[in-house]
């Protein structure tokens, strides 16, 4: 059985489906994280002294890690682009390089919690620090989740490109939503953990 | 057909130089949310300035990495309602912490 409007543009959204089903994922993405940050804000003002990030955490690292994830949305978007140019081995490059900037990613929170787990630092340590590792964590899950389509459709998913190219394209696009989306989410937890 | 193609191609061309000007102002504007972040400014300052300078960011990856700056109105709809319930879900903690003005 074909699935319907993978390519063609439904008459009542406007949209394909694989389009408007990312979406409205990604709102409610927006309120899981809303709701960890609902979260953080109550029981930081309701806390009789809040540590500053830059105190227990390193800073350093997560403005390299920053730069990572938005070098990585660049990549990520000129993938697309590259197939919108039909140049497949460009977009393999630069899909190769989101991946690799990802597993970076990963790999300095790796670093960052290991310091932090050294140092008997522990999400029942404190408040700030079960946030934290709460919020950090569910996020790498996410990047996790986003190099393991993004590896596929680099991998095994580009046979697709053969057969049915625009199809592969929209593909692209929406793990690329997905991926940007998970960059937004970290533009807001870098200052809020580690500056204020 | 050879003009639409030809056209395809300078406009994803045009894209492609806006996505670098954007990763550029993302670079500067990290450097900057540290830098600020350097001269202890009082709570309420540098939360308000941490948080006017993430939301820059957020909303140029938002309209030109995910598109939305040229997306369909559904979608901005769709997303509008979510800003909406994100906002009562941000105001909620807030209205509770004044001393029991609303809750207690």
């Amino acid at each position: 059985m074909e699935i319907p409007y993978t390519v063609e543009i439904r008459r009542d959204t406007g949209l394909t489906n694989g389009k408007i089903g990312i979406w409205l994922f990604l709102a409610s993405e927006v309120m899981l994280f809303g709701a960890l940050f609902a979260s953080y804000i109550l029981i930081r003002t309701g806390a009789p002294q809040w540590p500053r990030g830059d105190t227990i955490l390193n800073v350093p690292l997560a403005t390299f890690n920053t730069l990572v994830l938005i070098s990585s949305s660049v990549t990520m978007v000129m993938a697309w682009a590259s197939l919108m140019r039909r140049r497949l081995g460009t977009f393999r490059l630069y899909m190769g390089a989101t991946i690799l900037l990802g597993f970076v990613f990963l790999t300095v929170k790796y670093f960052e919690y290991s310091h932090k787990f050294h140092d008997d630092l522990f999400p029942s340590t404190n408040n700030f620090l079960a946030i934290y590792f709460t919020l950090t964590g569910l996020h790498m899950l996410h990047v996790f989740g986003g190099m393991c389509v993004n590896a596929y459709l680099l991998g095994p998913g580009s046979k697709l490109w053969e057969t049915n190219p625009k199809w592969f394209t929209n593909r692209v696009e929406n793990s690329g939503l997905f991926w940007h989306f998970v960059d937004l989410v970290w533009i807001f937890l870098f200052p809020t953990l580690y500056l204020l | 057909m050879e003009t639409t193609t030809t056209d395809h191609a300078a406009d994803i061309d045009h894209h492609v130089k806006i996505y670098i000007t954007v990763f550029v102002a993302l670079m500067v504007l990290t450097i900057v949310t540290v830098a600020v972040s350097r001269f202890h400014l009082p709570v309420r300052v540098a939360v308000s300035v941490a948080l006017f300078v993430a939301t820059i960011k957020g909303s140029l990856v938002a309209c030109y990495f995910m598109h939305l700056i040229s997306e369909k109105k559904l979608i901005l709809a769709v997303l509008g309602l979510t800003a909406v319930f994100f906002i009562v879900l941000l105001a909620l903690p807030v209205l509770t912490v004044h001393d029991g003005y609303w809750i207690h």
